[in-house]
């Protein structure tokens, strides 16, 4: 019997990047798991959290742990919004004991996309094949919080006729931070510049990471200063054929 | 009292009483890595050499002043009270004068002399380090004021490093009223970030181990 | 946001020359850093941190206790301690003892306690001459700024503005080779040091079975300070304690690899009171002036106590990308970078200002970094709904917490998102996938102008997921 996996694709991926979602349902597919797309699910609640609205946040994580109460696996497209599910939630119902242990149950279950495939599909070679020089930023939630960083160079390694090229500061953080975005634009915008300096330094084609939200924030700014590189998700590389 | 007012605002703080005991501390930490005698003169002279000191490894007492001689080239020089420099003949050089007791006639000549000389109570031979402790056999600002300071210090004082050095003084500041670990010569990168060697301290140290 | 920390802001990115001086200052310091700590050079360095933050944590939790050991343990050795409650009780004491004993040449080495209480500016306004002999602050005294970093106070001056103000202001020739430059601050800082009636340095570390300070430094001048005249003033925040001598094996070992890669600093001074009987020099009087000013609010804290564990490295300034683009002198006060950034808030208010927890992008580059272990992104996130609770107390930001008040209902009502998600989509034009330079007319609200001042829009596409997967 297929292992049951359910996606949450996170809603910057619903609304602005499906591709990314279509991507990763297609290589968990590929690799033999049966999937769900529960269509009441809707976002994490980090963007509130993150600002402050512990209340607002609360009530948007208790309906994700509603819709994904029974899940054995939920793979998510996304660092931060895995953190926020695995490590945050636990902060969020301090006071309240039931859903405080929903919370913690649900953390060992929900999983970064790349460290699903490594270490639950337990496979570092999905047959991809991408003639392409691509250079990887390391989102900081995945980097920092699971310490995701050889996972997906891995990954790409066995991308056939794909070529790795590090950007000196791989680590550094391209400045999205969620609503510090828009609140502090200034200096979101130093940041990513800085960023995509040291992408362009590279030579590379294309911006490869594994959360959309820093792949917004580099391609806008890519964009903004007229360059050709392009990102992608690591599972649209990983899908590529 | 602001004693009080502050102990008090930290016992509220804290939710604590006066005189309520405490939970354990964490317990001491001190791993003493087994280095023999051989590899830490080795260390020592490689970790000073590292930091831009200069080393030298004296094959006795007359040779260890041979060196001292050396480096003062006539220059003029303060010697501390330490018995060992008096046992190599180091106070007996021209131009060093020693065995000041008088603070301000000591301070004054630090001031204008050219050489520093000193022995150590004990050197960290990982990191490089001379352990001076204040002392009537080593004042403090001999090793500080003048810009070269020459320490000749014998082997069997070279430690593996700071955890060996918290293990053997358990009762430091019952000792002295100062313990100065000395690591190099004295360097500033406040300007520009660009190294400049001898801002207060001295800026050439020699370190010579008999 | 305040008016004052936007302009500091725009300021600092604008200047080039500025942001290239933070970047390279910064680069260097965590390279150093990196060579110390990485593989062979510090195998135990995660299990020290383990200790180090152990260690804080059972010191500050005991505060009381170790601040009574330490006391007496000094008193023991002849020296005496002086508990101050704020700053304007650091300066009359100081003032008064410099009354006593005839003192107006006063000599100090680095300390950004004393910093903290403007103790320079509160002797001159009773004209008390009150040196700096640290260069970089020497250099910032005669330039009448703050420091701009913990560790690198003067890292946003050239060699060219050093020359312009040494000539200025000693009367010397323009030099503008840093070792020259030095050469001209080490004359002058010898003659006040033999002069100088009192010496007043920090303290790195308070140690309470020995009833000594720790000081550690680069230049000699903090020996200097320390040794060289009769009085010995020591000013500490009430958090710098650890429990014992033998501790420093611990953060010795922590703090100079963290701050600048050195395994120890030149100058590693352990100083346990006046000098004792027999020994030749030192000074006869040893004070100890131990500092609240605000440090027991943070101790109340259970959650946020955590902010006083700090051993001032520096190490969180320099992996900060927000501190490497907007530099020390944007933050509100003394203390910058993260570390700043979260004690600021907890000293002087929220108030003072409230921007400050959130000009950061959780990047948690700092607590990776951080020998003691602070969980800075934690506190700040902790700080940031704080704020929000109070301001809606005082009925501050309504339109902001109404938006997300109506987010979080339409994230909890799945038709509902669908639905606005469809509308949104509907108002931004496809563009053929080009991002969007402008905001699309009904989109003209302050967040999407923000985020085209820096950078494109992606445009929506021509289904969501969703609506793609339905139809797989």
């Amino acid at each position: 019997m297929a292992q049951r996996v359910s996606l949450f694709v996170t809603c910057i991926v619903d609304q602005l990047f499906p591709n990314v979602g279509l991507a990763m349902a297609d290589i968990l597919e590929h690799l033999g798991y049966e999937l769900d797309f529960r269509e009441d699910q809707t976002c994490c609640g980090q963007p509130a959290f993150n600002t402050g609205y512990r209340a607002e946040a609360c009530r948007v994580a208790r309906h994700f742990l509603k819709v994904f109460r029974d899940s054995e696996y939920v793979v998510v497209p996304s660092g931060s919004c895995t953190s926020m599910i695995a490590h945050h939630f636990h902060d969020l119902f301090a006071d309240d004991a039931e859903a405080l242990e929903e919370a913690d149950s649900m953390a060992p279950r929900v999983w970064e996309f790349s460290k699903f495939l490594l270490e639950v599909a337990r496979v570092d070679d999905v047959g991809a094949r991408l003639d392409d020089v691509v250079t990887y930023h390391d989102s900081c939630h995945a980097l920092r919080e699971f310490g995701i960083q050889e996972g997906p160079r891995r990954l790409l390694a066995n991308v056939r006729g794909l070529e790795l090229r590090e950007m000196d500061a791989a680590e550094e953080c391209c400045g999205f931070g969620g609503t510090f975005s828009v609140k502090l634009p200034e200096i979101s915008g130093g940041m990513v510049r800085t960023k995509i300096d040291s992408i362009v330094r590279t030579g590379a084609k294309t911006v490869v990471s594994a959360d959309s939200s820093c792949l917004m924030q580099i391609q806008g700014a890519l964009s903004r200063a007229g360059l050709p590189v392009r990102t992608m998700h690591l599972a649209e590389v990983l899908a590529s054929r | 009292m602001s004693r009080d007012a502050v102990l008090q605002k930290v016992r509220t703080a804290l939710g604590r009483t006066p005189g309520e005991p405490i939970a354990e501390p964490p317990s001491v930490r001190l791993r003493i890595p087994s280095v023999d005698l051989e590899t830490r003169i080795e260390n020592m002279l490689r970790a000073v050499e590292a930091l831009a000191g200069k080393t030298h490894r004296a094959a006795s007492a007359e040779d260890a002043r041979a060196y001292v001689g050396g480096v003062l080239g006539g220059r003029s020089a303060v010697a501390s009270n330490a018995p060992f420099l008096r046992q190599c003949g180091i106070v007996d050089l021209p131009g060093v004068q020693s065995g000041f007791t008088d603070r301000l006639a000591l301070r004054e000549l630090c001031a204008t002399a050219d050489v520093g000389i000193t022995s150590a109570d004990y050197a960290l031979s990982d990191t490089g380090s001379l352990v001076m402790l204040a002392s009537p056999a080593e004042a403090r600002l001999i090793s500080l004021l003048p810009p070269v300071h020459i320490a000749v210090v014998p082997k069997e004082r070279l430690l593996s490093g700071l955890d060996e050095l918290f293990t053997i003084l358990p009762r430091l500041a019952e000792q002295t009223s100062s313990m100065v670990l000395i690591t190099g010569p004295s360097r500033t990168a406040d300007i520009e970030q660009i190294l400049v060697r001898g801002v207060h301290g001295p800026g050439e140290i020699h370190v010579v181990i008999l | 946001m305040s008016v004052a920390f936007d302009e500091k802001v725009h300021k600092t990115l604008a200047d080039a020359n500025l942001q290239l001086a933070i970047y390279k200052a910064t680069g260097r310091l965590i390279d150093h850093r990196k060579h110390a700590v990485g593989g062979a050079a510090l195998p135990d360095y995660q299990e020290l941190r383990s200790q180090a933050n152990a260690l804080k944590r059972h010191t500050i939790d005991h505060l009381d206790h170790y601040l009574e050991q330490f006391e007496a343990n000094v008193t023991a050795h002849g020296g005496q301690v002086v508990y101050c409650q704020d700053a304007a009780e650091v300066a009359d004491f100081v003032l008064r003892l410099a009354k006593e004993r005839g003192a107006h040449l006063i000599v100090k080495s680095k300390s950004m306690t004393t910093e903290e209480v403007d103790l320079n500016e509160r002797l001159e306004h009773h004209h008390l001459e009150s040196v700096e002999t640290d260069l970089g602050e020497y250099i910032l005294q005669l330039a009448h700024q703050r420091p701009y970093h913990i560790v690198a106070p003067a890292l946003h001056l050239t060699r060219y503005d050093v020359g312009d103000l040494f000539a200025r202001t000693l009367g010397v020739a323009n030099e503008t080779a840093p070792e020259k430059q030095t050469l001209i601050a080490r004359g002058v800082l010898r003659q006040k040091f033999l002069a100088a009636d009192m010496g007043i340095s920090g303290a790195n570390f308070l140690v309470a079975d020995s009833g000594a300070i720790v000081l550690i430094e680069n230049e000699g001048n903090a020996r200097l300070t320390t040794s060289a005249p009769k009085i010995h003033i020591a000013v500490a925040g009430i958090e710098k304690l650890i429990p014992r001598a033998q501790d420093l094996a611990t953060f010795l070992k922590l703090l100079g690899r963290s701050a600048t890669g050195q395994s120890l600093t030149v100058y590693t001074s352990f100083l346990s009171g006046p000098r004792r009987e027999g020994e030749i020099d030192g000074p006869e009087e040893f004070y100890v002036v131990l500092l609240d000013n605000g440090r027991t609010r943070l101790l109340a804290d259970r959650e946020k106590r955590q902010s006083l564990y700090c051993i001032r490295c520096g190490a969180c300034l320099n992996h900060c990308p927000v501190y490497r683009k907007i530099g020390g002198h944007s933050f509100p006060w003394v203390y910058s970078g993260p570390i700043g950034a979260i004690i600021t808030p907890q000293f002087k208010g929220i108030e003072h200002e409230p921007a400050l927890p959130f000009a950061s992008s959780l990047c948690g580059a700092c607590a990776e970094v951080c020998p003691v272990k602070i969980d800075i992104p934690k506190v700040l996130l902790d700080l940031r709904a704080e704020e929000k609770r109070a301001e809606e107390r005082t009925g501050r930001n309504r339109m902001e917490r109404l938006a997300f008040r109506i987010w979080a209902w339409v994230m909890c009502h799945p038709r509902i998102y669908e639905m606005a998600a469809m509308v949104a989509a509907g108002m931004v034009p496809s563009e053929n996938g080009h991002w969007l330079r402008r905001a699309p007319a009904a989109l003209k609200l302050p967040p999407v102008q923000a985020w085209l001042s820096q950078r494109d829009l992606p445009p929506a596409p021509a289904k969501s997921f969703r609506e793609l997967w339905r139809r797989r």
